[in-house]
């Protein structure tokens, strides 16, 4: 096993982890714990490709990562912002009870 | 070129402005309506003399002529032009129509001062007067057309200003249809002469359809029967010239418009509008002259000629004879009117332009006089028309009686001093020496014998013997005779008129006496004027064999015609109005006949009219039963098509959609249960479609 094979492997685990904990999860602060960790493995791949590609001394991945992380700060201070609206609103963070959408 | 002839167009444009500006004013506004339609009549004059002064002066060096024309409407490549010309002729009528209208006008000013729709009846007044000036001073036979049917216009209008009488209305129509058939020809003749020469202008620097190159032209082609184009067209200009100048068999309207108030029958039914027709003739003059054969008078004869000659005798003759028998003081003038129309024409059509217009001019001075005296008698009697029911009123309209005598002298043709005499005696001289038959003179004589016997019959009816007009009042009036006898008598007499009504008339007597003496054969200054040959004035013409015998001759006539008026009528005065008239005790039958007018109206009746309402019925059956029955078809046509219509709209088209539309809702109804609401479900389906995803391209690959 390579080392990128071995963070491929960590990261799609750590996806995976992501994943089941934003679809089972009721509440929606974990959803949004969730959708950082898949966020964060897939930082990991990008990460792993660079470290272990072509060019490892571009920099590059790095750089990117670094912008997907300001990003995805940003996006968890307007899902916590959106998170503490609805509850304000509705007196919960139940997702099962938030579906306005509904067709 | 003068500037009068550039400016002519003001003289029509002036009434016609004040007529406009009258029409939109607010009743009532009398002395503004007045004043306007005097004022530009007074303003025309003024102008007409200008351009009478400009026509002076060209005796021996031809006929003073200047046109003014321009493009006016363009059809195909051709231009139509409109235009005005300044001739003897022009200036000659312009005087007159303008003169004699503005004495009638001053005069209606007092004849309608009772009447409400003293406004309407103004405007109607500048409206003829603008017509009539059109027609006089066009150049071009479209301008003339045009101005004509507005006076035609105006005369229906005025005919039948007291619309709520029923004989006014009908005389109106009567006067309107009549005379279209006349325009009719008229506008056919307009037509084939535009065909013809491709021109309506009359004078146009050599290119007019009255000049030589034209006529020479329609002489040459002929048409049905062999005839020559320009008597042809001639003809049918002569037939717009029978129905408005009231010539036989087309007369029948002009008594009946004697409905109209008498300010109007002294105007257009007497002394200008039927002259137009008289005008017309002499306007087209050379188009009916050419190609005649001149004879030893001096004088072109040809079949248009001939006709026209014939006609206006027979006129002169036929209306004269019912003049005789008429008892309503304004027909008598009226058939009189007919009859010195005729007389123009014949002078017309055997002396040429100056002899007919020389008695026209004079006419319409005497007779506008003569319809003014009537109405001015009309007037003081309190509305009363019959003769029957006057009398003595030379005691109580000593003015009138005057000016009515001087007026009655002139159309008997008095002679030496009233213009009657000169130009009647001229139209008679020229019909004694018209080669082609004696018959229009002997005619003409004889109408002069009638012209004398009936203007004595009404001026004795009228003026002289004993007031008979209280005869029926006391009859019926026998409650009011009991409490106050004197002052109901006193203000049932008849009264003289206010000066507005005799200062014109005193004036048109004044004209009716001069004017004869520009025209007499010692001195033919009028005929010398129209035709711009040279004259001189010969006292020793007067006394020349065939002038001196013709003029003893008619003096003859005209002091026989009196003479036995005098005698029937003056001298022994009718006692009562149901007296019986002397004519009629002696020859029953025939004042039967002339009183009913030769029946004339009852043959029109029985022939013309029924064949009319047979046609109309014919145009109603056809109406009802084939073209109602064709557009009942197509109606029930139409009505099926739609009903198809309905039906594939409803059951089809509208289904079809119906269904598609449910269709899509229920789908997008169905479609819309996918979405739940919650994010999660969402991203189980991403996740399970991913998964799905990957399984599908890694077996793929695989295979």
């Amino acid at each position: 096993m390579t080392p990128l094979q071995a963070c491929l492997l960590i990261s799609a685990f750590l996806f995976a982890i992501g994943f089941a904990g934003a679809v089972t999860r009721r509440h929606a602060i974990l959803v949004l714990i969730g959708i950082e960790l898949m966020l964060n493995a897939a930082n990991l791949n990008l990460i792993a490709f660079w470290r272990f590609g072509p060019h490892p001394e571009a920099l590059t991945g790095f750089i990117f990562v670094l912008f997907s992380m300001a990003m995805a700060g940003a996006e968890a201070a307007v899902g916590l912002a959106l998170i503490i609206a609805i509850y304000r609103h509705k007196k919960t963070s139940n997702l099962d009870e938030v579906k306005e959408l509904k067709g | 070129m003068i500037w009068i002839v550039k400016n002519l167009w003001l003289i029509p444009a002036l009434p016609l402005f004040a007529a406009g500006i009258i029409a939109v004013n607010k009743q009532p506004a009398r002395k503004l309506a007045a004043t306007l339609a005097i004022g530009s009549m007074a303003l025309g004059f003024l102008l007409s003399l200008c351009a009478f002064a400009a026509t002076l002066g060209h005796h021996g060096d031809g006929v003073f002529r200047e046109v003014f024309s321009f493009n006016w409407i363009q059809f195909g490549g051709q231009w139509m032009d409109i235009g005005w010309v300044l001739d003897p002729l022009t200036a000659i009528m312009l005087v007159m129509v303008t003169f004699v209208g503005m004495l009638i006008f001053i005069f209606s000013v007092g004849y309608m001062a009772h009447d409400e729709n003293f406004m309407r009846f103004f405007c109607f007044l500048a409206l003829f007067a603008a017509g009539m000036l059109g027609v006089v001073i066009a150049n071009n036979l479209f301008l003339f057309f045009v101005s004509w049917e507005i006076v035609g216009l105006t005369s229906y209008l005025l005919i039948g200003f007291w619309y709520h009488k029923p004989s006014a209305a009908a005389a109106a129509k009567k006067a309107f249809i009549t005379t279209r058939i006349g325009d009719l020809g008229l506008l056919l003749g307009m037509v084939w002469l535009y065909a013809e020469t491709g021109t309506l202008n009359f004078y146009d620097g050599g290119k007019g359809c009255l000049e030589s190159g034209a006529l020479a032209t329609m002489l040459t082609h002929a048409t049905i029967g062999g005839m020559a184009v320009s008597t042809a067209i001639g003809l049918l200009i002569f037939l717009g010239a029978v129905g408005k100048s009231g010539q036989v068999p087309l007369h029948v309207w002009l008594p009946d418009a004697m409905e109209g108030p008498t300010p109007v029958s002294a105007l257009i039914h007497a002394a200008t509008m039927v002259a137009a027709g008289v005008f017309l003739v002499a306007r087209v003059y050379p188009l009916m002259s050419v190609g005649g054969i001149i004879g030893t008078h001096g004088v072109p004869v040809t079949t248009s000629l001939t006709v026209i000659t014939w006609v206006g005798a027979i006129t002169a003759i036929f209306a004269a004879s019912i003049a005789v028998a008429q008892n309503d003081i304004k027909r008598i003038l009226a058939y009189s009117t007919v009859s010195q129309l005729g007389y123009m024409m014949m002078g017309l059509g055997v002396g040429g332009v100056a002899v007919g217009m020389f008695h026209l001019i004079t006419h319409a001075f005497f007779k506008a006089l003569l319809f003014l005296g009537s109405g001015s008698v009309i007037h003081g009697c309190h509305e009363e028309q019959d003769v029957r029911k006057m009398g003595g009123l030379k005691k109580y309209m000593p003015v009138t009686f005057a000016v009515y005598a001087v007026g009655m002298l002139a159309l008997a043709g008095f002679p030496l001093f009233f213009s009657g005499f000169w130009s009647k005696d001229e139209i008679l001289h020229s019909a004694h020496n018209w080669p082609v038959s004696h018959i229009p003179f002997l005619l003409g004589c004889t109408g002069a014998l009638f012209t004398a016997f009936y203007m004595t019959r009404q001026v004795a009816l009228v003026f002289f013997g004993n007031y008979r007009g209280h005869e029926e009042k006391s009859v019926h009036g026998h409650y009011a005779h009991a409490h106050s006898h004197s002052s109901e008598s006193h203000s049932h007499d008849p009264h003289e008129s206010p000066a507005v009504m005799t200062v014109p008339l005193i004036i048109l007597a004044g004209f009716a006496i001069l004017l004869g003496f520009v025209g007499t054969p010692a001195w033919p200054w009028f005929d010398g004027y129209l035709t711009g040959e040279e004259f001189k004035f010969d006292f020793g013409k007067l006394t020349e064999p065939g002038t001196l015998g013709l003029m003893v001759a008619s003096a003859a006539i005209v002091f026989t015609g009196l003479g036995l008026g005098w005698f029937l009528y003056g001298k022994r005065q009718r006692k009562t109005v149901a007296e019986k008239d002397v004519l009629e005790a002696a020859q029953p039958f025939i004042y039967k006949l002339l009183e009913n007018k030769y029946f004339i109206d009852e043959i029109y009746e029985a022939t013309v009219i029924r064949f009319n309402a047979f046609a109309a019925w014919l145009c109603d059956f056809a109406d009802q039963w084939i073209f109602g029955g064709a557009v009942l078809l197509v109606k029930y046509i139409t009505v099926g098509l739609a009903w198809l219509y309905r039906l594939t709209d409803e059951y089809f088209v509208n289904l079809g959609f119906d269904t598609g539309c449910e269709a899509l809702r229920e789908g997008g109804g169905g479609l819309s249960k996918l979405h739940t609401g919650r994010v999660q479900t969402y991203l189980r389906v991403i996740g399970v479609a991913l998964v799905a995803l990957i399984i599908f391209l890694i077996w793929g690959r695989k295979a």
